[in-house]
């Protein structure tokens, strides 16, 4: 009998682990929600006094949510472009850091009922206030906004209806940084963004009368629709019992929008996610959103976009290129001829570009040098990435050269060849063929890091498909049109340096 | 030119504290051809370095034409350029530049250095190709050749230049016996029209 007792007892236990492990899936002890503090306050940010601890309207809001469900809050730092994916992939049960209320979302996601409106509003330099009081008003101007938001669609829409010039940045500082120094004519953003801004960048009004209208909703993955309705039921709730209003109240982003959009709420009014507010007469169309198209339709409409934005690689990749080889084979040469302090020099500016990161030398040229010399993004992108490629060719080409054969060198020597004559003729063609392999090597590489430009406003192939995959709310089609192309432009590649190294090989 | 065209006076050659060569004298005439012989890493080939001002020496001295090398002392730019004129050397493995056929092997000193134009620079090497049976393989590039074609072709471009001292370090050393007669009949013609050889 004993044995069978074993038996029964071990599958005793085993039936407790089978029950109750869907009900721990079903019902966590904690609610995961996702969001970004590099958005920082009012949203979510670091406590300056206790860098451990969040704090932050948004922070407030989860707590709600969490305690209406009867679970603990538990955030996951989550990028501000990937919250939506990464509670598809199930991160987190709900992102929340100032998520817009788009048609994107709305499709593709399960989304609450919106708990806060926000105005898009223009803001200019205090001596334009007067001239630029909409985008009508900035035809040839440059505007800028944070890219895969509600404000940098409406540019896009008033880059064709309007004649403006969008510009794209990966964050929310740097577009009013840059309106005070002249690189932008504008910034289109939430007014919870730039009356934050205002606060602490001077030189800047933010115009009265706002562009558009949207509110920050929570967004959740699409099979969480049960979920979704707790957490509407807990934000009406706190609507109406003035939790929410003490909550924006005490992070000073109360104002009147709210207690209408809190009235239509809790009436179940369909609310629009997206309202265009007039301007001089005129209500700006948007053109329709991606996301409540077929998929394919919105592929062919997105799909120029992202060929363009292949162009603007390979064109930045090839230029960039260009100026790393030129200098790389400077920098070689000066290692291998120069005198000592050359020498020293060289190999300290090698290091120094080979051992930081390129982003950190991209910021430096663009925002870290604007006080000195007020380069423009392509230029400075441009820079950044050839003076950087230029230290690892330079360390190629200077393996080549010490490479070739001394048999050759003292061959040129005796037929009366001066240093420049022998690494031009001789020492120089063979020295290429060897670094042929690692070139095309390091192009491909430049290739793909050419979309790191996209942190100084140059949008590329990958910083489009970022856009395309928002718009859309999903990354399937977007990435696998992205990787099409970057494969389109590095394969030629390879089989010309193929062609070439059969052409050129020797031994 | 000088009543010598090479001489070596009392030179010495040590490499990593061994002696390799001590007292070394040579006087050649123009026309003379010498050999230099012994055993393998006897100091031949650092002698013919050192004449080609590839390499320093330890003591006494060498003149090849107006050229003047000193002990222990690098020549400096001027001097360099004098002996560049005056000796050719083909080395043990050919040294051809790798990545040119063997004609554009044989214009490149006289085009680049000597300022010859191209087509003067490509009758020279055509008639040096014939002379030395190599005329079908000038476009031929050096990993093409055979290891007789490859010594042949180093001399025309050592000769290219027509410089008064020819210095080979092994001629001999890749040729079959067929091929060894054949150079020895082509260094004889050369000695003949008064050029200094030292194979070895």
């Amino acid at each position: 009998m004993a044995p069978l007792r074993a038996g029964r007892l071990v599958c005793s236990a085993l039936l407790v682990i089978f029950v109750s492990a869907p009900a721990l899936a079903q019902t966590p002890p904690v609610l995961r929600w996702a969001g970004d503090p590099e958005g920082g306050a009012p949203y979510v940010e670091a406590d300056p006094s206790d860098p451990s601890k969040l704090v932050g309207f948004d922070v407030e809001v989860a707590d709600l949510i969490a305690r209406g469900l009867g679970r603990t809050p538990q955030f996951i730092n989550i990028n501000f472009a990937s919250i939506d994916q990464s509670v598809v992939r199930g991160d987190a049960d709900i992102g929340l850091s100032g998520i817009e209320d788009t048609p994107a979302h709305r499709t593709a996601f399960a989304v609450t009922v919106p708990y806060y409106e926000f105005r898009e509003v223009l803001s200019v330099r205090t001596a334009d206030a007067a001239r630029f009081r909409s985008l009508a008003d900035l035809r040839g101007r440059r505007v800028g906004t944070l890219g895969g938001t509600i404000a940098y669609e409406i540019l896009r829409n008033a880059e064709r209806n309007q004649g403006i010039e969008a510009v794209s940045y990966d964050d929310d500082v740097h577009p009013y940084s840059d309106l005070v120094l002249g690189r932008l004519d504008a910034v289109l953003l939430d007014n919870v963004l730039a009356e934050r801004r205002r606060r602490t960048t001077p030189g800047f009004i933010t115009q009265p009368d706002p562009v558009a209208v949207s509110h920050y909703v929570g967004v959740m993955a699409p099979a969480n629709g049960v979920l979704r309705d707790r957490v509407n039921g807990v934000l009406k709730q706190a609507m109406r019992d003035g939790t929410l209003e003490r909550i924006f109240r005490k992070w000073n982003v109360w104002n009147d929008d709210q207690p209408p959009l809190f009235a239509r709420v809790n009436a179940g009014t369909p609310i629009e996610p997206l309202v265009m507010v007039a301007a001089n007469g005129v209500t700006p169309s948007m053109a329709p959103s991606l996301a409540t198209m077929p998929k394919l339709e919105a592929t062919r409409a997105y799909f120029p976009a992202l060929v363009r934005a292949s162009v603007i690689t390979l064109i930045f990749s090839c230029a960039a290129m260009l100026m790393a080889v030129a200098l790389g084979i400077a920098i070689a040469t000066g290692r291998i001829y120069g005198a000592r302090v050359v020498r020293v020099l060289l190999v300290a500016y090698v290091e120094l570009m080979r051992g930081t990161p390129i982003l950190l030398q991209l910021f430096v040229l663009y925002y870290g040098l604007a006080a000195a010399v007020r380069l423009p993004a392509w230029m400075a992108a441009l820079l950044g990435l050839g003076l950087n490629y230029a230290a690892y060719e330079s360390e190629i080409y200077r393996g080549a050269l010490l490479a070739v054969p001394v048999g050759q060198l003292d061959a040129a020597k005796t037929l009366g060849f001066s240093d420049f004559q022998t690494l031009r003729l001789v020492r120089g063609p063979q020295a290429l063929r060897l670094a042929l392999a690692p070139m095309t090597n390091d192009f491909v590489a430049l290739l793909k890091d050419s979309s790191l430009v996209s942190v100084l406003t140059v949008v590329e192939l990958t910083k489009e498909t970022q856009i395309f995959a928002t718009n859309l709310g999903s990354w399937v089609i977007p990435g696998a049109l992205c990787a099409a192309l970057y494969l389109a432009m590095s394969l030629p590649l390879a089989a010309v340096a193929r062609a070439l190294e059969r052409r050129w090989r020797w031994t | 030119m000088a009543a010598y065209p090479l001489v070596l006076r009392d030179v010495r050659l040590q490499r990593g504290g061994r002696v390799l060569v001590s007292e070394a004298n040579i006087e050649a005439r123009a026309g003379e051809l010498i050999a230099l012989r012994g055993p393998s890493g006897s100091g031949k080939t650092t002698i013919l370095r050192a004449i080609a001002g590839l390499d320093g020496f330890d003591a006494g001295a060498i003149e090849v034409g107006q050229a003047r090398l000193e002990a222990g002392r690098a020549p400096d730019r001027a001097m360099l350029h004098v002996l560049r004129r005056s000796v050719g050397l083909v080395f043990q493995f050919h040294c051809l530049f790798e990545h040119m056929s063997a004609l554009q092997n044989v214009c490149l000193s006289p085009v680049h250095v000597y300022g010859k134009s191209a087509h003067e620079a490509a009758g020279r090497a055509s008639e040096l190709f014939k002379q030395l049976g190599v005329e079908t393989r000038a476009d031929a590039l050096p990993r093409e050749l055979s290891g007789g074609e490859a010594q042949r072709v180093a001399i025309a471009r050592a000769l290219a230049v027509d410089p008064p001292v020819l210095l080979m370090d092994e001629p001999m050393a890749s040729l079959d016996p067929p091929r060894r007669a054949e150079l020895g009949a082509i260094l004889q013609r050369l000695t003949a029209a008064g050029r200094t050889l030292q194979p070895r």
